[in-house]
């Protein structure tokens, strides 16, 4: 059984909580001064990850866990806290701010590391809450020829390095079984994340993050998808409120909902 | 005095100006959109399961005729003639492509991914096109990874074959994007592309390449929830519950006469599906289902923009909630404030007699 060297790439993005607002040129979003945190998908690939270490449930154990972003030197901010969550260690690949990556270079990109640090495991989030596209695992499963499983709520380990994982699909639920090398993405249901701690987030600091330009790993930023403009949704007038169920009855029917 | 002769040379100067520009650029301009779409064609990738199409999956089919070009839809999977031979009676489909294969059947991307592409090179499209369901957000992707396109996820409108809409953010932007790929790789949302009728049409079915791939996953089991209303991405009702019904035995209680009273399907918010009140897969909002029915009622449920982001294209939104402040009003055409555990069953009883 192979031990488990596993690749767990994590984004920056604006804060859950936040609420997004698009900027005056409409080329995006306002992001200067807001609040930014971890993809909340990605702290669900970190926690699985460590789980596995700590529940010792991968037969042949766990050699690494390497986490990576690419982004601007804020970035390195999500890397750490990766790494007081349980992480081994950081990748930090230097974007300028403003030039974001599309899914298709992040896969690109993530292969040429999956080639290099020898990952057997890649655990991706399903989808950034930013650009909400929920590609890059998919790609880049396609681009090692890997198996895939996405939409993770539970992923066990069996002999002979093969891996069952239940995938949220429409409906309810599917799983699959496939061996390693392979790709995987988290779906809500997965687990818990936990909070790094403050004597876990002093160690962190220690733990080894080495960065690099995309031109180390040989990947140019190449876009392919032009912004032509941003907007804000046409916003939804509330219609008020009516005092009782029979009023609340009469409204439905006066729109034509019943 | 002053002010009529400025407008009139204002007028003669925007008279003139256009009668230029036409005769110039006329040259330039020989019809290229048209000489376009002729070359343009499409290939809508439908959902099967067990041997039926599914009817949602025929979104793809409306997109397709927006962009205008030729329209081919695929199907894979064992017995697939007679999904095939449904699939071609829709209106606008010159030919279906069909693979008889029951490794398809599940629509595992390891061996459906390289299916299609064979498939997409052999008919040198344009525009492959699938839903944003589990099914499309799960093979597309590896899809475009292979052709080296960059795909544009759950599009809600098409301006034109270059250029697309699409909410970021959980909905609070949109984003109009222009590809440069050559092979354009798109999933659609299905609330804002109805599903193509499958009628009228005469399509012809081919038998499309198989290359078949040795698959490197194995399928073992679905746990599909049951249920006899309709399906939530399409519904034209939806009762949505959240974190206000405080157990699964309430959700049940509470929700689930509701929906039958109004011919609903039934949504949950993330707090009540976590909480165990309800299945995943009835999730409504930003990482579950996408809903857009005629009428959307909200029961305790406070209105997260996760959450709206779900529901928020919904026609009619109605909120019930004990909180007066709960964000839900903001969006709702109809609120009423008040206790769930009293109002919900007075207006089942009232809709039911009704």
């Amino acid at each position: 059984m192979s031990a488990l060297r596993i690749l767990v790439p994590v984004k920056r993005v604006i804060d859950y909580a936040v609420k997004p607002r698009v900027n005056k040129a409409q080329t995006g979003v306002e992001t200067a001064g807001v609040k930014h945190s971890m993809n909340p998908f990605d702290e669900l690939s970190v926690e699985e990850s460590v789980r596995i270490r700590e529940k010792k449930s991968a037969p042949g154990g766990v050699e690494d866990i390497c986490v990576i972003s690419a982004g601007p030197p804020k970035a390195a901010d999500v890397l750490r806290t990766a790494m007081a969550m349980g992480a081994d260690r950081g990748i930090h690949v230097d974007v300028k701010e403003g030039e974001d990556l599309e899914p298709l270079s992040v896969a690109k990109l993530l292969k040429a590391v999956v080639d290099k640090e020898k990952s057997n495991l890649v655990i991706l989030g399903k989808q950034s809450i930013d650009d909400d596209a929920a590609q890059t695992g998919q790609m880049l499963a396609g681009l090692l020829g890997w198996p895939q499983a996405t939409q993770a709520s539970k992923v066990t380990f069996g002999a002979g390095d093969t891996v069952e994982v239940t995938k949220e699909v429409d409906g309810g639920a599917e799983t699959v079984r496939a061996k390693l090398p392979m790709v995987i993405t988290t779906d809500l249901r997965l687990n818990e994340p936990r909070y790094a701690s403050l004597p876990n987030i002093m160690k962190a600091k220690k733990k080894p993050l080495v960065k690099m330009s995309l031109s180390d790993l040989g990947i140019a930023n190449e876009r392919r998808l032009k912004i032509v403009k941003v907007t804000e949704p046409p916003p939804r007038e509330g219609g008020g409120k009516v005092e009782d169920v029979d009023g609340l009855i009469s409204k439905l029917k006066e729109l034509g909902a019943i | 005095m002053l002010f009529s002769t400025a407008s009139r040379t204002v007028l003669r100067g925007v008279g003139s100006v256009p009668r230029s520009t036409s005769t110039l650029s006329s040259p330039f301009n020989i019809n290229s959109p048209s000489a376009l779409r002729r070359l343009l064609s499409s290939l809508a990738v439908l959902e099967q399961r067990d041997g039926k199409l599914n009817h949602g999956s025929l979104s793809a089919i409306t997109a397709a005729k927006k962009l205008g070009g030729s329209i081919h839809g695929f199907v894979a999977g064992s017995n697939i003639k007679p999904v095939a031979e449904e699939a071609a009676k829709v209106e606008g489909v010159e030919k279906i492509i069909a693979v008889d294969n029951a490794a398809y059947d599940k629509g595992l991307p390891e061996n459906f991914a390289p299916l299609l592409v064979e498939n997409i090179k052999k008919g040198g499209y344009t525009h492959i096109i699938a839903g944003h369901t589990a099914f499309g957000k799960s093979l597309l992707p590896r899809v475009a990874a292979l052709l080296d396109s960059q795909q544009i996820s759950d599009i809600t409108a098409i301006e034109n074959e270059n250029t697309f809409v699409r909410p970021i953010y959980a909905g609070n932007a949109i984003a109009t994007v222009e590809s440069s790929d050559p092979i354009k790789v798109i999933t659609i949302r299905g609330t804002a592309f109805p599903a193509a009728e499958a009628q009228g049409g005469s399509a012809t079915i081919e038998d499309g390449v198989d290359p078949n791939v040795e698959i490197s996953v194995e399928w073992v089991s679905e746990d599909l929830a049951k249920s006899d209303r309709p399906d939530l991405a399409t519904a034209g009702r939806v009762v949505s519950g959240g974190r206000g019904l405080k157990s699964k035995e309430d959700f049940d209680k509470i929700m689930l006469p509701l929906a039958d009273s109004l011919g609903a399907a039934v949504g949950a918010s993330r707090a009540a599906v976590d909480s165990g009140y309800a299945d995943n897969s009835l999730q409504v909002g930003q990482t579950g289902k996408v809903v857009a029915p005629q009428l959307y009622l909200a029961v305790g449920i406070s209105g997260a923009i996760q959450h709206l982001a779900g529901m928020k294209d919904s026609k009619v939104i109605a909120a019930i909630n004990k909180d007066a402040e709960a964000p839900i009003f903001q969006v709702a055409d109809v609120g009423l404030v008040g206790d769930l555990f009293d109002k919900v069953p007075e207006l089942t009883e009232k809709l039911k007699s009704s």
